[in-house]
């Protein structure tokens, strides 16, 4: 198969491609760094990566809904300006027309292209039947479950015949059975080439999804977005999960994702430059002490192999290594090759009892958090002890979006409350000691 | 639909009745529109009740032709002020002011302009009264289009741009079934507030000249001038049989038809289809009517026009800094002539002394204002939190109060002159009342979908622990219903700033009763054709409404924003 990949015709080619917002204060905020990607007909290809990667983003430059910063994006060998004809998207929030019918919406992108009624009824028949649709042409999408919902994003993109199929994190917002469902059924449509499209390009950040589905797999990192890693997924379809195989190529893929970066300095609080670069994500001071909790007792043990752990948690990627990093961060917790540690720290704090934990979670905060850190100093030395938050969140924004500046200041406010290290009054947006001893 | 093409069945005949009736109704008023001022009949009024239904026709005709011209001025004006980044850098500044000015103020003005359009023709006069009620709508209606149009959901505007829709399709598909359930929300609104203005309008005298258009307000001005009390009381039953008939016949469908395009991705509880929307659905003439006209939109709608511009790419190239500051050089200069203009012209009539005595009249009414919406507020809202926590009543009051708010509260005035004067009140103090009459049911049905609104568990924890009496309304449900109850008072409140004008000068007979505000003051100025005048107390009161919103309201409204939604 590999060998006659090299033959197929290429559909899109992304080359050296670079997102950046400008910022003025100072450098811009680069989402994608030096993207390269070759996607040729006949295969179904996964951007991997935690959100913030850049990997949906990537998915709107292919599409031509966004124009990159900078890079070529060729389709069948021309340069995209616009959406491109051939490229059909399914979103992850369905993106239903609510006032629509299920036909309507399937419709609507043949409506756009001006075909007649007859054929556009006879077209989007086929497609809703093809989906497993059949009997709900005349409902509304309220009427409709996530799952049945999806299938009409599904018909609604096939109905168009691209070339190319682009989906947005698809099935993220379903459950999971429904989910398993919808993927089965979009594979054996692609193996018996039931499917009206040459290729299908995915965003996800399931790990098992990707390879239960892909031929390819890019694994992308974070801050900024870059193509880490390429694999290829040679199993035949219809692929096990229970498969030793599929397990291995899984922890694989897992050991990639918590690999530390390789490049750029180190983010420890002994970098003076810029102790606010690290965006923190958003999570929470119960979910950490439930998964130390977790770590500490049967089966584990303190040590936990990360796939194991999200299944039996029924938490996927996005949810756990942001989980697993911040006990990193905070020395809680090591992670290794796809492997979680629970170090000494870890392991005093879950002995604990609520106040010890508190200290010992504020003193972490106050070595390994430089935002705490500067925030306590700010209110220890002014005679008011009161500072706005709006300045610490002018700072973040210099060196990340203003979302995620949003995000590292709610954590951190979070966090220090839970800490007792400041106070934080919402109405004012002031950061203050009251309260504190 | 093939099985459709049998006989019409009996709803057919009377929906035919009813489509028969209002052409021989429109043709009638047509007829009386097109002919000169000085024809027999064209301007008289008499107060024979009989011919009260026919005035209720012309009067209704003005509301909807006032209705037709502001949703074509809601579909240029607040399209252009979202699509286009620096016609909204003027656009949306000018609508905020628009929608304080008192522009019944202007009435005289307008009169004047559309008369000498039209020399000698009726259609002069109706223009300018329909004019005048425009002026009481299009401007939220255009706000509402201009709001979400702004805040169309990004997933839906990227699966348009994905699948190829042009511009146009993407109006037609997208932007204006999401702004429709808004715009139906604040078309209604605007009916309500357009009755008063009709009332007002359609009795104008200019200078020594006095024009009145057959209708229920000239019909009402005659009977006051009068002393009629019977004949004030057939115009109040003949408006109470309007209001009710097109809310009935017209609201009630539009809104029920219009929460299909709620923006909402799970099933709500749906109530039930009200009657005439029940009647479109099953008479089969009317049902394949409105299948044609909804293929024919659809079919306009899904042209693929695309004004010779490619859909673009999410991402619009960096907007030009130089064409930037060229157009807000050009603003810059327009407003310093207009400033100079402004100068010019008041300089020539008025001097700082005109200023002052505005100002200070504009206090006096400022502080009727607020005493009048904490009198109302202290009234309504026991009342409407006692009705909404009771769903049985919620659901009967709940219509009766927008009722109410539709009804047009100059028509009540009558009695309470009559009151004031057998009792020789003091006017500054009794005219006051009047100012509120019609807009403090804004505050009632806000406040009982508020109550009405109101989650379970948090009345059980209340009940639970025991919270009663004034702990109760301060931590329980003041909070609760205050996004509500804050949304009801900025109506009233505008609403009753333009009442002004007509509640602080009223007359019974040849007793005339005046009290000291802003729109006595304008009121007075366009009695006399003081021109200066009306322009000055028009352009205070706007700064007083102005700064009223911006000072008290916003900042209201956005504290309940933040922080006391639940959800």
């Amino acid at each position: 198969m590999d060998a006659l990949a090299g033959l197929r015709p290429c559909l899109i080619e992304v080359k050296a491609c670079r997102q950046a917002y400008h910022k003025d204060a100072s450098a811009d905020l680069v989402v994608l760094d030096d993207v390269n990607l070759t996607l040729r007909e006949g295969e179904i290809v996964a951007l991997l990566g935690r959100s913030g990667s850049g990997k949906s983003t990537l998915l709107r430059i292919v599409s031509g809904l966004l124009k990159p910063t900078a890079g070529s994006v060729r389709w069948r060998g021309n340069q995209i300006a616009g959406p491109t004809e051939g490229v059909a998207m399914v979103f992850q929030s369905f993106a239903l027309f609510p006032w629509l019918t299920v036909q309507e919406n399937v419709e609507i992108g043949l409506e756009a292209r001006g075909v007649p009624r007859a054929k556009r009824e006879a077209l989007s028949e086929a497609a809703i039947d093809m989906i497993g649709l059949g009997g709900f042409e005349n409902a509304y999408p309220k009427e409709l479950s996530g799952g049945m919902r999806q299938r009409v994003g599904l018909a609604r993109a096939l109905v168009v015949y691209p070339d190319l199929l682009l989906m947005d994190e698809p099935f993220s917002a379903l459950d999971v059975l429904t989910a398993e469902t919808l993927r089965t059924d979009l594979i054996d449509l692609w193996v018996d080439g039931k499917l009206p499209v040459k290729s299908v390009l995915m965003v996800t950040h399931n790990i098992e999804e990707a390879v239960l589905m892909c031929d390819r797999i890019l694994v992308f990192q974070s801050n900024p977005g870059r193509v880490a890693n390429e694999l290829t997924v040679p199993f035949p379809h219809p692929r096990n999960r229970l498969d030793p195989d599929f397990r291995q190529l899984v922890d694989d893929i897992y050991g990639i994702m918590t690999r530390r970066a390789p490049v750029g300095p180190k983010t420890a609080a002994t970098a003076p430059v810029s102790p606010l670069a690290t965006p923190l994500p958003r999570v929470g001071t119960n979910i950490m002490s439930g998964l130390m909790e977790t770590l500490a007792a049967e089966p584990y043990d303190g040590r936990a192999d990360l796939p194991a752990l999200a299944g039996s948690l029924q938490y996927e990627v996005d949810d756990l290594l942001p989980l697993g990093e911040t006990l990193q961060l905070l020395r809680f917790a090591l992670l290794e090759e796809g492997d979680i540690l629970l170090t000494e720290q870890g392991h005093r704090f879950v002995g604990a009892d609520t106040d010890e934990r508190k200290a010992i979670f504020a003193a972490a905060l106050r070595l390994h958090v430089p935002l705490v850190t500067m925030i306590r100093q700010v209110l220890d030395e002014r005679w008011n002890h009161r500072a706005s938050a709006v300045r610490f969140r002018d700072e973040l924004e210099d060196h990340m979006s203003p979302d995620y500046a949003e995000d590292t200041l709610r954590t951190v406010i979070a966090w220090g409350r839970y800490a007792e290290v400041f106070s934080y009054d919402e109405e004012a947006e002031q950061f203050s000691l009251e309260d504190i001893e | 639909m093939a099985a459709g093409w049998r006989l019409p069945n009996l709803w057919d005949a009377a929906a035919f009745l009813c489509v028969i009736g209002a052409l021989v109704a429109v043709g009638h008023v047509a007829r009386g529109t097109l002919t000169r001022i000085d024809a027999p009949g064209a301007t008289q009024i008499t107060l024979d009740p009989l011919n009260l239904p026919a005035y209720a026709v012309r009067t209704t005709l003005r509301m909807f032709a006032a209705l037709a011209a502001s949703l074509l001025f809601t579909f240029t004006y607040g399209t252009a002020a979202a699509k286009s980044r620096r016609a909204a850098l003027v656009l949306v500044p000018v609508l905020d002011v628009l929608q304080s000015v008192p522009i019944l103020g202007f009435l005289t003005f307008t009169v004047v302009f559309f008369m000498s359009l039209f020399p000698g023709q009726v259609l002069g006069l109706e223009l300018a009264a329909i004019f005048a009620i425009f002026t009481s709508q299009a401007w939220n209606m255009a706000f509402s289009l201009y709001q979400s149009l702004k805040t169309v959901p990004a997933d839906l505007a990227e699966a348009s741009a994905s699948f190829h829709l042009t511009a146009w399709q993407r109006f037609w598909k997208l932007e204006v079934p999401f702004a429709t359930p808004g715009l139906v929300w604040n078309t209604m609104m605007s009916m309500s507030g357009g009755w008063f203005f009709v009332v007002a309008s359609e009795a104008v005298s200019v200078g020594d000249n006095t024009w009145t258009l057959p209708g229920i307000g000239s019909y009402v001005a005659l009977a006051l001038a009068k002393k009629d009390l019977i004949a004030v009381g057939w115009a109040i039953l003949a408006m109470l049989a309007v209001i009710l008939a097109y809310d009935q016949l017209l609201f009630r469908p539009l809104v029920a038809w219009s929460a299909k395009f709620r923006f909402e991705t799970t099933a709500g509880a749906t109530a039930s289809d009200p009657w005439m929307l029940r009647l479109m659905r099953r008479t089969r003439l009317l049902k394949f009517a409105g299948e044609r006209v909804g293929d024919a939109t659809s079919f306009i709608g899904g042209l693929r026009l695309s004004f010779g511009r490619r859909p673009r790419s999410a991402t619009a190239p960096e907007p030009s800094r130089t064409v930037d500051i060229a157009w807000i050089a050009l603003l810059a200069l327009t407003m310093a002539a207009a400033v100079w203009r402004v100068v010019l012209f008041a300089s020539q009539s008025l001097d700082w002394a005109d200023v002052e005595t505005a100002t200070g009249l504009g206090l006096i009414t400022l502080l009727r204002v607020v005493v009048l919406m904490i009198v109302a507020s202290l009234i309504w809202v026991p009342i409407g939190v006692w009705l909404g926590l009771r769903p049985e009543w919620a659901r009967r009051a709940q219509p009766v109060a927008q009722f109410l708010a539709a009804f047009p509260a100059n028509l009540l005035f009558p009695p309470f002159v009559l009151f004031i004067v057998h009792f020789s009140l003091s006017p500054d103090i009794w005219l006051t009342p009047l100012m509120v009459l019609g807009t403090q049911w804004y505050i009632l049905f806000n406040v009982v979908a508020g109550a009405a609104a109101f989650p379970g568990d948090l009345k059980e924890v209340a009940s639970n622990f025991r919270i009663g009496g004034w702990l109760w309304w301060r931590k329980v449900m003041i909070p609760g219903i205050f996004p509500y109850y804050v949304t009801g008072a900025i109506t009233a409140s505008g609403g009753s700033w333009n009442a002004a004008i007509v509640a602080e000068v009223a007359s019974w007979g040849d007793t005339k009763l005046q009290a000291h505000g802003l729109g006595a003051y304008i009121a007075d100025a366009t009695d006399k054709g003081d021109m200066s005048r009306v322009v000055l107390g028009v352009v205070t009161m706007s700064a007083f409404v102005v700064l009223f919103n911006r000072l008290l309201w916003r900042p209201m409204y956005a504290y309940a924003q933040r922080r006391l939604t639940l959800g």
